[in-house]
């Protein structure tokens, strides 16, 4: 140590003091190591979606080699395990499109409101309970949900609507829309929140009323995560499968009909997959050609989810 | 430092004018259990530029955001005493939005809407239901902030596009198309460049003919630029309140002689 202003007689490992700066630490083994060790995590996770996407598409063409792209999209029966088999996607496209719409309905407006409560009308002590309870809900298995589906909804529904079938699309669609309300307000309240304070101070010094303050100025703030917040929770509704499994029923049926039974897409696999269908079958690979749709179908709606969330913007 | 009603009445060198735009009597503020402002008394004459000046945390932005009830936002907020505009109590059997809608204000930061130029000329007007030609209201407000000559072909631009003076003067343009008639400034100029500064005052100058402006200011040449009165405080008190002029070459209080010599603050 050449340095006479160190107070401290301690020295420093390595090169510090010393005169030599060439010595290598920004790129030591050590650091390059960390380096590697993160990125090849990086990788076993990029990897493992490229390989699902991999297998469910090249399955599905030992489906598509025996039942031709044209049957799949025009057919509208679905009936692989029976004798006289149609592979038409559209009952389970249907069933699946149809829970999903009954859930939006029920989770997209609640989700909102109850975000819109919590960022700006609860007080804070309000908002500290309810916040972490509402992510509470999503913590319950979704097999606790499709009991209550069928145990609790189903009976209830019955009162009013009398002949409901005991499976059928509201009950579980409805509550399957309860089940993603807490992704719906959770996250469309932090994008609330996002939005900046000034913003709202803005809107209250021009006279706004609260109300006029939220729909007008913090709501179009927040749009694009809102909208991202919809997406997110109807994707979480398309892969569905538990609630759905127990509770919509396991009828292929090209219906709009929410009283009636359907069985969408997850139930489909869940049914063929517990079932003791023979591997190499048709009925065996029509799985991943399922499986195909249903991932082509949460891709699209991300992609979508991506534009509106251009087109509607709000930069702050 | 104890000051007391009497002592700024002094200070003002005449009796208390009756028509006073804007009356603070005896007014005490606390946020929680925080005494901010104690016991200020002050009046503000219409069509004057009044200054509130004085070291950070001294209650300046506190009174300010009394005159339009915006510290009610915060919760856990406690005021004493009566503000009056033109002679009405704007706190008891008042509504915080009608307040609102006379007093206009600017804040510290432009905040303008993330919204086109004309719409964020023409939201408050809107939201408080505005029935006349909207074009002619955003143009004549934008001319009255001084900045039509520089938007008039640009209306549907996103207000982000402009630069911080302008954006500034776009939301003076939106207060005043709410058509207050005070309108309360919170360190307007504190983020911008000394030439979008000059432009601001000399856009408030233009504006004191038809409002009443109340202005903080950390700046005290600023202050000494566009006030004709000013107001010094110091840890919650008013200590001196006079003719801009009077109150910077002749103060009557060795604090405010401190403060505005640069000996403290």
């Amino acid at each position: 140590m050449t340095g006479s202003q160190h107070v401290s007689k301690g020295s420093f490992a390595g090169t510090h003091g010393g005169e030599d700066l060439s010595v290598n630490v920004f790129h030591s083994p050590k650091e390059r190591a960390v380096e590697y060790a993160l990125g090849f995590c990086t990788l076993v996770s990029a990897l493992t979606t490229l390989g699902i996407a991999g297998v469910l598409i090249f399955e599905s063409l030992n489906f598509f080699a025996e039942v031709s792209i044209i049957e799949f999209l025009t057919e509208t029966r679905w009936t692989p395990q029976f004798s006289e088999k149609h592979f038409g996607i559209w009952p389970l496209l249907s069933g699946t499109l149809l829970i999903t719409v009954i859930a939006a309905f029920v989770a997209l407006p609640i989700g909102l409101m109850s975000a819109i409560f919590i960022a700006e009308y609860a007080p804070s002590r309000v908002r500290k309970v309810l916040k972490p309870g509402l992510e509470l809900l999503a913590g319950i298995p979704t097999v606790v949900y499709g009991y209550f589906a069928l145990t609790f909804m189903t009976p209830l529904l019955q009162n009013f609507i009398p002949g409901l079938n005991i499976y059928n699309a509201l009950s579980a669609g409805i509550v399957v829309g309860v089940m993603i309300i807490p992704m719906v307000s959770s996250l469309s309240e932090d994008a609330i929140r996002a939005v900046p304070r000034s913003l709202a101070e803005g809107a209250y010094a021009l006279g706004a009323t609260r109300i006029e303050v939220v729909l007008r100025v913090m709501v179009p703030g927040a749009i694009s995560g809102i909208m991202a917040s919809f997406i997110l929770a109807l994707s979480r509704a398309v892969g569905e499968t538990m609630i759905v499994t127990l509770a919509a029923g396991a009828m292929p049926n090209l219906t709009a009909n929410p009283t009636e039974s359907v069985q969408t897409m997850t139930a489909f696999i869940v049914n063929v997959s517990l079932g003791d269908t023979p591997q190499g079958t048709v009925e065996f690979y029509s799985l991943f050609a399922v499986g195909l749709v249903l991932f082509l179908m949460t891709l699209s709606m991300n992609f979508l989810a991506n534009l509106i969330i251009r087109k509607y913007r709000e930069r702050y | 430092m104890e000051t007391n009603e009497r002592d700024v009445l002094m200070t003002n060198g005449q009796s208390v004018p009756k028509d006073a735009k804007v009356r603070v009597e005896n007014l005490d503020f606390w946020y929680g259990t925080n005494h901010v402002l104690k016991n200020v008394v002050l009046d503000i004459q219409a069509h004057e530029v009044t200054a509130l000046i004085g070291p950070s945390g001294c209650g300046k932005s506190t009174l300010l955001r009394c005159f339009n009830r915006m510290n009610e936002l915060i919760p856990g907020v406690r005021l004493e005493g009566r503000v009056l505009i033109d002679g009405r109590d704007i706190y008891r059997n008042a509504d915080p939005v009608m307040v609102r809608r006379r007093i206009g204000m600017v804040f510290q930061k432009p905040n303008p809407f993330p919204k086109t130029i004309y719409e964020n000329v023409i939201w408050g007007a809107r939201v408080n239901g505005y029935k006349g030609n909207e074009a002619e209201l955003v143009e004549e407000c934008l001319r009255k902030a001084a900045l039509w000559d520089e938007v008039k072909d640009r209306l549907n631009a996103h207000a982000y596009g402009l630069s911080g003076g302008q954006q500034q003067r776009l939301c003076i343009a939106r207060t005043l198309a709410v058509a207050p008639d005070v309108v309360l400034m919170d360190e307007p100029a504190s983020a911008l460049d000394p030439i979008a500064t000059a432009k601001l005052e000399e856009t408030i100058l233009q504006l004191k003919e038809r409002y009443t402006i109340i202005i903080v200011t950390h700046n005290m040449q600023q202050a000494g630029r566009i006030s004709d009165r000013t107001a010094f405080f110091y840890l919650g008190e008013l200590i001196e309140v006079d003719a801009t002029d009077q109150l910077f070459t002749r103060p009557a209080r060795k604090r405010t002689e401190d403060y505005i010599t640069g000996r403290f603050g």
